[in-house]
């Protein structure tokens, strides 16, 4: 079994460096001064790409028949396969289109979204009776498969939104693009802190009341905010500035609030030294590289067509299969827990987003607004209702 | 009706923008669509008469409008989609612990957020009122604006003829001219038909058309919504929907309720399973289950049997069993019968059974002076033992706890059992009261004799099922299945039309879809290819 799960862990390794080499070869599309039939780098890119989604889909083969269940049980295991459908819906929309630059964009959140699955944790883990059924993994796999399909209407969007947005004088565009662009700095930052200080074997240890009750709280990062009323146990590890709020209850809260402040003032960090090296806005300094490649209608219908294809995905796995489990597990197929409300979010918001397009033209840059919007609904769901607004569903 | 006549002698209704046959611009109509001092004519739903387009005067006509504006659609829907978000900060009230008030409860763990968000009564929001009208606003506006759309396009659709007025064509997005001698038309119908296009003709003009079914998905997904709606709302009909709850102690039989005392259950056992790192299969789970610190759950199960009542239903006679089943509720696994579905839905652990006790002087414990055992699910008020002595129960509290000095019991269950005592000695007139519990056994006068100790007690555990009965559940499914029939048609699906008009010196060549351009134009350039026939423009311009 133990190597089984070693093997499984390599070929997610292995899947993680064939993504990061085909995005090269689709950056080196972007040298081409002609807008299309550029066929080598591209093709070159796309066949590892392809090899890369194969080793992925080995990891996941490998670790079910290790675990004996569907490895989408657990964050990290639900968070990997999301990056891996996201590739998926790409390959599939690369040959509809044909887009190398769509890859450039593509692969690096594929590879971001893995990479942060990693910093939880990644041991094989039991499944409580409510876990145990077929339609648990249908629904999960169909309703990330739908997540990959709409998030590639994201990376069209972005793509659109570089290229497009007028760069000659600050907006409400060039603001808000900035700030897409500063979160995703600060998801780099979570992923260079964390495994920079697990490396390290940093630990911060305190003692604080947690209902009451005396109650170890270990930080893996150095703690600026402390548990509310906790004494620092570690010896010679940093003392925190503030504590956290009083409200924030549970025994992780305060662990939580550390990590994101930190990975927000790391992604500060990040971007404003981007921002002072490139000596303007960082989607002014992107521009000029996409702007001859990118065909903006063609972008704008990648968009679309993602959405189209990925909406009755996604209702049917995160809507209607999930109704079916939920029917069995839970004797009521709709519960209003917070999961299942922001999956009904995530319908309601594309719906919207269909109607607006077809009937009151919202084409171009407000689609590729909303569907940066909707990819932002996506990762709510995934990341904050999973860490913070905690459901029935066991995903932490 | 005010009919429109229009050159070609197409009659058509009233509020017409294009003819339905020729698609020639109706004069006096364009504002309709928007359509005046436009290069491109506005397609939207081909131009046919809608009725909302047309009649603004009644208040019917402007209920109609309203709701059949996708304006107000997507208003209804944005509105919804936040409201549920706000419904998400803090949990719901169905997700609060059950014996607490809500009031409080939200004041006390989440501070003034809590309690504002109680007040405004975002603790219940999915069942407040005003949910639910926003809910059944978009059910409504669905329908109307269905309605208004389809019968108009799919007319108009019906009645389109291949020849097309001069400027219905050059206002098309996708509109070309080629002048040339040779165009091969043999070659262009037989590319168009390779890539399954259906062909009609009309005095040489040629009209290529495909997937216009895909035209219908969105009425199909509206219908399948709707009959969704309508099967939750049918769950407020007793008839169709009962949910009921049953905790059944090991070894007891009880009535189902909800089955008008049709159907019992016998619990012959509860097994609750977790995981255990030194089993074999559990082994690869070992470091999961350390880290937790607490046990994992594996199975939750209850071991029973169905039975069903035989004789009449006369109350207070003993019912007649026959068995129907012998089965087990597992998560994920109800047991089903008749219309009915039990799941396992909670358990209690080691509840009491039964308890006895000793009399014994207060001093020795190892005098007895009789015991008596008191069945916690049924006592008795008093028990006369052989020996002569009387114990009478004053009070009983199941589940006991101390509340400002005085025991109160928190629930029905025995899960925390405590009693006072009246123990009337054979020899003595004077009785002595005292209170027990598990680790308490309190004189009440401090001036006792005697004293009641613990011997022995016995515990089972109780499961907790819920009672389902639904006859909403297929009109729910048929509604979801019909839903994604509808997307996936209209989604993976692209009405796609050409239209070709003979020239003296060539062809006008013009093209529609109702969405995918680029697609339209690849595919375009595919039929064309070898015809002579130039590729056509696209001659919508981007305006941000
Ligand atoms: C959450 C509820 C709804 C869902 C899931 C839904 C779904 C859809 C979908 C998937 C389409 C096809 C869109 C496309 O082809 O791009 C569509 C079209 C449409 N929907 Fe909805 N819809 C909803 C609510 C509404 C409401 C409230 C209205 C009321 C105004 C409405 C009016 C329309 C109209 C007019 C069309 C275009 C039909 C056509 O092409 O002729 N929908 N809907």
């Amino acid at each position: 079994m133990g190597d089984l799960s070693a093997i499984s862990g390599n070929l997610l390794y292995a899947a993680f460096f064939l993504y990061l080499i085909a995005t090269f070869f689709f950056g080196a599309t972007i040298r081409d001064k002609k807008r299309a039939k550029s066929r080598t780098a591209g093709n070159i890119g796309i066949s590892i790409t392809i090899l890369g989604f194969i080793t992925q889909v080995g990891y996941f083969i490998t670790r079910w028949i290790a675990s004996h269940h569907a490895p989408v049980s657990n964050l990290f295991e639900y968070t990997t396969f999301f990056g891996m459908m996201l590739v998926f819906a790409f390959i599939v929309l690369y040959f509809i289109y044909r887009v190398d630059l769509l890859g450039l964009f593509a692969l690096p959140i594929a590879l971001l979204i893995i990479a942060f699955a990693s910093m939880f944790p990644t041991e094989i883990s039991p499944l409580v009776p409510s876990l145990q059924s077929h339609w648990l993994y249908i629904h999960v796999t169909t309703a990330s498969l739908g997540q990959g399909i709409l998030s590639v209407s994201f990376v069209a969007g972005l793509i659109y939104l570089i290229s497009q947005i007028d760069q000659s004088k600050t907006s409400k565009h060039t603001s808000w693009l900035e700030f897409v662009i500063y979160t995703i700095a600060a998801v780099v930052a979570f992923i260079v802190l964390s495994s920079g200080f697990s490396a390290l074997n940093y630990q911060s240890v305190f003692q604080a009341p947690i209902e009451g009750q005396q109650t170890e709280i270990t930080y893996q990062m150095p703690a600026f905010i402390g548990p509310a009323d906790g004494d620092l146990v570690t010896e010679g590890a940093m003392q925190p500035l503030i504590e956290a709020p009083e409200w924030m209850r549970g025994e992780d809260a305060a662990v939580k609030l550390n990590t994101f402040i930190l990975s927000l003032l790391g992604g500060l960090l990040l971007y404003g030294v981007s921002r002072l090296l490139m000596r303007k806005r960082v989607g002014a300094f992107l521009q000029p590289m996409l702007r001859k490649k990118v065909n903006p209608e063609l972008v704008d219908e990648v968009s679309y067509r993602a959405v189209a294809i990925g909406f009755p995905v996604f209702t049917l796995g995160a809507l209607i299969f999930a109704m079916i489990w939920a029917q069995q597990a839970w004797d009521r197929f709709w519960g209003w827990d917070p999961k299942e409300v922001w999956a009904l979010i995530t319908f309601f918001f594309y719906a919207a987003y269909l109607h607006l397009r077809l009937s009151r033209g919202w084409h171009g840059m407000r689609s590729a607004w909303l569907a940066v919007g909707g990819f932002g609904i996506i990762m709510f769901n995934l990341i904050a209702v999973n860490l913070v607004i905690s459901g029935l569903h066991s995903y932490a | 009706m005010n009919e429109i006549t229009c050159e070609c002698g197409h009659v058509n209704p009233e509020g017409t923008v294009l003819c339905e046959a020729c698609g020639k611009p109706i004069e006096g109509n364009q504002h309709i669509n928007g359509n005046e001092d436009k290069k491109l004519l506005n397609m939207r739903y081909d131009g046919s008469a809608r009725r909302s387009q047309t009649y603004n005067r009644t208040i019917v006509d402007k209920v109609w409008n309203f709701f059949s504006s996708v304006k107000v659609g997507v208003w209804l829907i944005v509105l919804t989609l936040i409201a549920s978000a706000v419904g998400t900060i803090l949990p719901q009230e169905m997700y609060i612990p059950p014996n607490v008030d809500p009031a409080s409860h939200y004041r006390d763990q989440y501070g003034l957020l809590g309690q504002i968000y109680y007040q405004l009564g975002f603790h219940n929001l999915f069942s407040s009122w005003w949910y639910m009208l926003l809910i059944a606003m978009i059910g409504i506006s669905i329908v109307i604006a269905s309605i208004d759309r389809f019968f108009p396009l799919y007319k108009t659709l019906k009645k389109q003829k291949p020849k097309r007025h001069e400027l219905f064509m050059k206002k098309q997005r996708i509109f070309g001219v080629t002048e040339a001698d040779q165009v091969d038309l043999e070659l262009y119908k037989k590319n168009l038909k390779k890539r399954r296009f259906k062909i009609y003709e009309q005095d040489g003009h040629i009209l290529a058309e495909k997937n216009r079914f895909a035209r219908w998905g969105p009425y199909v997904n509206h219908i399948g919504l709707i009959i969704f709606l309508v099967g939750s709302l049918l769950r407020f009909v007793p008839a169709f929907y009962i949910d009921d709850f049953i905790w059944v102690r090991e070894g007891e039989t009880a009535m189902i309720p909800g089955t008008e005392g049709q159907y019992y259950i016998k619990n012959k056992d509860f097994i609750l399973e977790t995981y255990n790192e030194d089993d074999e299969t559990d082994a690869r789970f070992k470091e999961a289950i350390q880290k937790q610190g607490g046990p994992i759950p594996k199975t939750f199960q209850t071991n029973a049997v169905i039975y069903e009542r035989t004789d009449e239903i006369i109350p207070g006679k003993e019912p007649e069993l026959a068995e129907l089943k012998d089965t087990q509720a597992k998560m994920n696994h109800p047991i089903k019968f008749d219309d009915f579905a039990l799941y396992q839905a909670s358990y209690q652990l080691n509840e009491f059974k039964e308890m006895t006790f000793k009399i014994h002087d207060k001093g020795n414990e190892d005098t007895n002076y009789g015991e008596f055992t008191v069945d916690l699910s049924d006592p008795k008020n008093e028990y006369t033992l052989d020996s002569g002595y009387r114990v009478e129960i004053d009070n009983y509290f199941p589940e006991y706890e101390m509340q400002e000095g005085a025991p109160v019991s928190v629930s029905k269950y025995p899960k925390n059992p405590a009693f006072v005592f009246t123990l009337y000695p054979p020899d003595s007139q004077e009785a002595e009261t005292s209170f027990l519990g598990i680790g308490a056994n309190v004189d009440a006068s401090g001036e006792n004799d005697y004293k009641i100790g613990l011997v022995n007690f016995d515990v089972r555990d109780v499961t907790g099922l819920t009672v389902k009965k639904d006859h909403t559940l297929p009109l729910i499914a048929l509604g979801g299945a019909i839903f994604m029939i509808g997307v996936i048609q209209g989604m993976y699906w692209n009405h796609r039309r050409i239209w070709l008009q003979p020239k003296e010196n060539g062809v006008w060549i013009a093209g529609h879809t109702n969405k995918n351009w680029y697609a339209l134009r690849q595919e375009i350039n595919k039929v064309i290819s070898g015809t002579h026939i130039q590729e056509p423009r696209d001659q919508y311009e981007k305006k941000e």
